[in-house]
């Protein structure tokens, strides 16, 4: 060893080759290097913070001084359960919106991200490109300020319907509102995906089809949709999580009946400090995305995206 | 070993020296005797231009204490805030400006330590219902100083609600179905109760913050009959100054100072303070117990309180002070803005306002079955949820 760093001129050099030397003797200690870094992360940021999450869910709170107690019980799941069915109510509410949210941006994406990948030219794909990921480029809340200012009673809408003849939609403040503007602000998350999925089906299919004698209508339905339909699904993860964890669009285009979840959690933990119940809640979510998860795999989506 | 030991007793006299603060330590209740130089730096959470910059300017001059603001948008975000890294103000911020529906909590959660009233030497002008309110002064001992107060008013657009409403009873009567809108706060309860100590003696509500199970119970069952006439339950200030400016909503529950706001942009809105009295906010500087700036939040206690500053401040936020002696300061800045903001009134007054204070079990009757806390924030849940 002592030769061969001196025969390198350094001993610096010599360190190295043995170290690339060994690595290349053992190929695992090489992946495990490499992949230490990030599966720490993973580890310790993300697995931790859901595990002590979950932890916390069977502790409580003191009432009177806010205080964590660490004794282990039920009672958070009991009262999400047993409150007049409040907690159940919210529940499906978020979930409810979540998939009437998913849907709607899938009927509005495909048939734009179809255009885009199939039949539009290069300038307007670019151009098409641009436009959907535009609003991404301003700040999400400026986005839904200026939603409630459209649907607001002295709004846009209003404004516009009357000057058609048509009476006040009076759409601000509702869950309506809501579904809007959460299709609005994660359109581009469904379009992106149903591109890339449409964008992969060959040609060649396309034309057996037609060669076969079916129609357009029946090309869709058994060649095109079935292709692209991981796709639909990949977006529909974004739609739906992003969906389902948020609470800022209940609070500012939401009406008297439009909290979620998160809103909740959010409540529970400012007001009180009620960690323990907040978590037991915030599990739903957790479960739900799991069991949507193991769908969509089924259903091929982690291979289109 | 030896060294071992000599580092030990360094360590020692090292953390001696960083926990006795700079002020004089006073006989045997630990609090200081008097206020020591300024550590250079003083960091709050406070309620926006709580420690504006139009009267703060002059303190950072004078005691070279610079102010670092955390601006809150609501009580709740206060408590979380200073109950963040391990409590107390996490060894982080110094002092916070609490409502009244927060300052018993931080109290209780052991967030916020006692202070020296005698240190604040404007303290023993003030309208004596704010010496020693029961929302920051526990069996004698005060948690920090009253600084600025305010009603929870009644709002309505003049063009649209006629005639001019005199009674909360606008909030729960269906003629302004849809246009309706309230605070999203739990201590919203109180105001219900407020509501049926006028309207409904028999339930023999004497406190709307002392609530037991009957009196909680129809309390609760207004709100509900009363969400289905809301149009929303605002969250920030600034949520219900857009309802309104657009139309959304023409009557509700306020504060000044969205009032101000929407008067300044011509929007037509009157507020009242409606015949059954009216809840209230009362803030308080409140001292946080790993304060790392004890020396600084004392020279700003005693700053803030002071006549001049006092008024300022009332003007830029559009509360009341708590010092009296305010009132020609008031006057010189805005000429009748003393009657405006009530500083004025008689004592017999302050008995219409229900300051904000945290519901808890021990009614101070004896009997410990009051709703707590806990119960109002459950219950809240479930009206808004």
């Amino acid at each position: 060893m002592a030769v061969d760093a001196v025969r390198a001129g350094s001993p610096l050099v010599g360190a190295r080759r043995r170290l690339s030397a060994a690595l290349w003797r053992r190929r695992w200690l090489k992946a495990a290097l490499l992949l230490a870094p990030p599966l720490a992360a993973f580890i310790f940021v993300y697995l931790a913070a859901l595990v002590s999450l979950f932890v916390s869910s069977f502790w409580s709170v003191d009432a009177f001084t806010g205080k964590l107690v660490h004794n282990w019980t039920l009672q958070n799941f009991h009262d999400l359960l047993h409150s007049n069915g409040t907690y159940l109510r919210i529940a499906a509410r978020t979930i409810g919106i979540a998939a009437a949210v998913t849907i709607t941006d899938a009927l509005l994406a495909f048939p734009l991200a179809y255009f885009m990948a199939r039949l539009a030219g290069q300038r307007a794909r670019g151009l098409l490109f641009v436009l959907v990921l535009l609003p991404l480029w301003s700040s999400y809340l400026v986005r839904i300020y200026a939603w409630q200012t459209i649907l607001s009673h002295n709004g846009a809408l209003n404004w516009s319907l009357n000057r058609i003849g048509l009476p006040d939609a009076n759409l601000a403040y509702t869950n309506w509102a809501m579904w809007i503007v959460f299709s609005y602000v994660w359109l581009p998350f469904m379009i992106i995906p149903v591109y890339a999925a449409v964008e992969r089906i060959p040609d060649s299919l396309i034309e057996a089809s037609g060669d076969l004698g079916a129609r357009g209508w029946r090309t869709f339905r058994s060649v095109v949709l079935p292709l692209a339909l991981p796709g639909v699904v990949a977006g529909s993860i974004f739609t739906f999580s992003l969906t389902l964890g948020d609470f800022i669009t209940p609070l500012l285009v939401g009406g008297k009946s439009s909290s979620f979840i998160g809103n909740v959690v959010e409540d529970f933990i400012g007001i009180n400090g009620n960690v323990p119940f907040s978590a037991a809640f915030a599990t739903v979510p957790v479960l739900v995305m799991a069991v949507y998860l193991l769908i969509a795999r089924k259903l091929g989506a982690f291979e289109a995206l | 070993m030896r060294r071992i030991r000599r580092v030990h007793v360094l360590v020692a006299v090292l953390a001696a020296a960083l926990c006795v603060p700079a002020l004089g330590a006073g006989g045997g209740s630990g609090l200081p005797t008097k206020i020591g130089k300024g550590e250079g730096s003083l960091n709050v959470i406070e309620w926006p231009a709580y420690a504006d910059k139009s009267f703060a300017n002059a303190f950072v001059q004078q005691t070279g204490c610079k102010i670092h603001r955390k601006d809150a948008g609501s009580s709740n975000q206060m408590v979380a805030l200073m109950r963040t890294g391990g409590g107390g103000g996490g060894g982080q911020y110094d002092l916070v400006s609490a409502s009244g529906d927060a300052s018993l909590r931080l109290i209780l959660g052991g967030d916020v330590q006692p202070v020296n009233i005698n240190l604040i030497p404007s303290w023993k002008n003030f309208v004596s219902v704010f010496k020693s309110p029961a929302h920051n002064t526990v069996k004698g001992v005060h948690y920090g100083v009253s600084v600025q107060w305010g009603p929870n008013t009644l709002i309505y657009n003049t063009k649209k609600v006629k005639p001019a409403p005199t009674s909360w009873s606008a909030l729960y009567s269906s003629k302004y179905k849809g246009k309706i809108t309230v605070p999203n706060n739990p201590i919203q309860i109180a105001d219900a109760a407020l509501y049926l100590m006028k309207s409904k003696p028999s339930l023999g509500i004497t406190d709307p913050y002392e609530l037991n199970k009957s009196q909680f119970d129809a309390a609760v069952s207004l709100l509900k009959q009363q969400k289905k006439l809301l149009k929303r339950y605002w969250n920030y200030a600034a949520d219900e100054i857009t309802s309104i400016a657009n139309g959304d909503v023409t009557i509700g529950a306020t504060w000044p100072y969205q009032t101000l706001a929407l008067q300044a942009k011509n929007v037509p809105v009157k507020e009242i303070i409606p015949s059954e009295g009216a809840t209230g906010w009362a803030d308080t500087w409140m001292l946080a117990k790993k304060a790392p700036h004890p020396n600084c939040a004392y020279l700003w206690m005693k700053y803030v309180t002071t006549p001049k500053v006092e008024a300022k401040q009332a003007l830029v936020f559009g509360e009341t002070p708590v010092n009296p002696k305010a009132c020609p300061f008031m006057n010189k800045i805005e000429a009748g803005s003393c009657a405006k903001y009530h500083l004025n009134q008689p004592l017999s007054y302050y008995k219409r306002i229900h300051f904000w204070k945290t519901p808890v079990a021990d009614c101070g009757n004896g009997s410990k079955d009051c709703m707590d806390y806990n119960a109002w924030q459950k219950a809240w849940a479930q009206i808004t949820g």
